[in-house]
């Protein structure tokens, strides 16, 4: 098979705030980097966050480190691992400044220093006064990272594949990862792209749900990658949901509008929060306010053609008060639900957001997996840091402003690795033809004609019944029931087909290779969350309402193969500090 | 039809799929914003039009969230009116 090959030193697949702040680090350290992209790497979802980056610099109110991970740890609901959280939270202190110093604009205080916002779950002094933690740049953050670091990687001479999607890992002759083969879009042509190290940084999942807040190009597919290379996903089972998205679009309402007064009925006009949460009623926490939507939805007093999402009023505030205080979501809804919520409910339903699971790794962003005897392994060569990476530091439930802190600490850490790594392993591998024959199989599977469900009708059937079984609300029933079909929808993709088998721009095998990982992922939360059977963080079962720490404070491993199941424990105990022993949440 | 081949409108399906892709966005808003034009309301514009078209999708994601979602103007009175215009088609599906 002659397919055109390219070395490298370090390969990046994924071009968001991980990868780019890793091949910073590698281009800055005269490393030869590529990074691969499916789109234009500014187009990234990092793009999309406005909060900020937390990281204890105490410019507003007081505040350090330990307070940070002590904040991290509870809102993990003690899943999270100890050293990580220690290691990130230190980390995020020059992390930042590293960033202000390559252009970051952040905001400022009068006096010159980074502004810091407060966000929910921040403390001061273990669980004390509300921190002030998050810098910002604006309302515009994301943006604002990710332009800085793509501007700085160009200086560098990071080599750019744009619109090059990863189609496999690919492996030498002993079983060493040495490679990818990519696919270039515009042409649709296979290329080989060897390295002595890949990282991984594709960033989320959200796609395998049918509402959610995740772009289109947030299929998983790094995830997806590693299950076929045979390493298992971590926690996957923790999504986060945003309780209030546009019904069918999964556009996020903000919280502020029930803050101001915005509430939920069902399609009889029933505020039926006051039967769930009686004291909090609409501002109860974001799980309790999820479940009751879909409960409502599943109990038949949903409202719309088809009884599948409730309303968001908030008429009676007036005009004046919407347009004043919440004008982003007049125009979202006017726009994305055809309602103007000054004279009408918008639509809603639980929007998938968040993955804090994903591919295991230590703090140094490598890839590790259990080992036969004693402590666990590190992947030669393959790292993962961002969305897809599990270091682990959300552990069931991730707190505002430390997403992009993950990303960009454990992106930056990766790329240091990575340069010792390529310095120590200065040799070229060369990729096993077995190896590129599977991965190649994978595109060639397109081009059978003949009888076959067309791909693009299991994407919506896939997505609505990840939404339905393995969305917020999962009872053993629900799930298991989920889970079968998940099964058969599998085998049912087997035969499917392409209407269409031209190369050029051909989106539509993009999207059944984007279906396939989304698949692949999409029965990793499934199955995880199946066995899990405890209430922790994100993860909601009323078939077992409690957290129980006995059996299962422990980290799940999903592997592809025959769907299993295996578990690793937590590490408990930091680099430097005392543990913090699990606790009752309570805010 | 070949890839090659343009329709009566004059666009060819080469085309309308290399745009396709760069309809693809980072931020979510954008996604169902600019494919559902791509494919309700490109072949309408006339050739001045769909090159304004391929000028905006050129444009950074955070700008054109801004100008979508009414923050801010586009200062080139012509694309300030396809971006309202692309508004309008997508909000004109909610039945």
């Amino acid at each position: 098979m002659s397919i055109p090959t390219r070395h490298f030193d370090a390969l990046i697949i994924g071009a968001g705030g991980a990868g780019l702040n890793a091949a910073l680090q590698l281009a800055t350290a005269d490393i030869h980097v590529a990074v691969v992209s499916k789109v234009f790497p500014t187009r990234s979802h990092t793009v999309a966050a406005q909060g900020g980056v937390n990281a204890a610099l105490a410019n507003v109110l007081p505040d350090n480190w330990h307070w940070h991970m002590f904040d991290t740890v509870k809102g993990s609901d003690y899943l999270g691992d100890q050293d990580a959280i220690e290691f990130m939270c230190r980390e995020a202190i020059p992390t930042v400044y590293e960033l202000e110093h390559a252009g970051v604009p952040f905001s400022r205080l009068d006096n010159g220093k980074i502004y810091q916002r407060p966000f929910g779950g921040q403390s001061q002094d273990f669980g004390g006064d509300q921190a002030a933690r998050t810098c910002a740049a604006a309302d515009r953050t994301g943006h604002a990272i990710l332009h800085t670091l793509y501007q700085q990687n160009i200086r560098a001479k990071t080599h750019f594949f744009d619109e090059f999607f990863a189609l496999d890992l690919v492996r030498d002759k002993e079983g060493i990862i040495c490679g990818a083969l990519v696919l270039e879009i515009e042409t649709g042509e296979p290329l080989l792209i060897e390295a002595t190290a890949i990282l991984l940084a594709t960033g989320g999942c959200g796609q395998i749900f049918r509402t959610t807040s995740n772009a289109h190009i947030n299929t998983g597919d790094g995830c997806a990658m590693t299950l076929r290379a045979g390493v298992p996903l971590m926690d996957m089972e923790f999504y986060q949901f945003h309780p209030t998205g546009i019904a069918g679009k999964g556009m996020l309402i903000t919280e502020g509008v029930r803050g101001e007064g915005g509430f939920l009925v069902n399609k009889d006009g029933e505020r039926f929060m006051e039967r769930y949460a009686p004291r909090a009623k609409d501002l109860a926490s974001r799980d309790v306010v999820a479940r009751s939507i879909v409960t409502e939805v599943k109990e038949g007093r949903g409202a719309g053609e088809n009884g599948d999402y409730i309303y968001l009023k908030l008429e009676h505030l007036g005009a004046d008060v919407i347009e004043k205080r919440l004008p982003g979501i007049r125009e979202s809804s006017r726009i994305f639900a055809g309602a103007d919520p000054v004279r009408e409910p918008i639509p809603v339903f639980p929007t998938a957001h968040y993955q804090m699971g994903g591919i295991p790794t230590d703090r140094f962003g490598r890839v590790v997996i259990p080992a036969k005897f004693g402590a666990e392994e590190v992947i030669s060569g393959l790292y993962a840091a961002g969305e897809c990476a599990c270091a682990s530091v959300h552990g069931a439930n991730r707190l505002g402003g430390n997403s992009l802190l993950d990303i960009l600490v454990f992106g930056r850490l990766a790329g240091k690795d990575i340069i010792e790594y390529v310095r120590a392993n200065p040799h070229r591998r060369e990729t096993d033809p077995v190896s590129l024959e599977q991965a190649m199989a994978r595109l060639t599977r397109w081009d059978r004609t003949g009888e076959g469900v067309p791909a693009h009708q299991l994407r919506a059937e896939f997505r609505k019944c990840m939404e339905d079984h393995a969305g917020v609300f999962r009872t053993e029933e629900v799930m298991a029931e989920g889970y079968q079909k998940l099964s058969e929808l599998r085998e049912r993709f087997k035969e499917a087909r392409l209407g269409d088998q031209s190369k050029v721009f051909n989106t539509a095998r993009i999207e059944a290779l984007e279906l396939e990982n989304l698949i692949d992922v999409g029965l990793a939360v499934a199955v995880s969350a199946l066995h899990r059977k405890e209430s922790r963080g994100a993860h909601s079962r009323p078939d077992y309402p409690k957290r129980d720490d006995v059996n299962w404070m422990k980290h799940s491993l999903y592997y592809r193969d025959g769907d299993r199941m295996d578990y690793k424990r937590v590490r408990t105990k930091p680099l430097t500090v005392e543990s913090f022993p699990p606790a009752e949440r309570t805010y | 039809m070949t890839d090659t081949t343009p329709d009566p409108d004059g666009t060819t399906d080469e085309e309308i799929r290399r745009l396709r892709w760069q309809c693809r966005r980072g931020m979510l808003e954008l996604d169902h914003l600019l494919m559902p034009f791509l494919d309700q309301g490109y072949r309408d514009l006339d050739p001045r039009g769909r090159a304004e078209f391929v000028t905006l999708l050129a444009q950074q994601d955070q700008d054109l969230s801004d100008w979508f979602m009414s923050r801010r103007v586009h200062e080139d009175p012509r694309l300030h009116e396809l971006i309202r215009h692309i508004v309008a088609v997508v909000a004109a599906q909610h039945p």
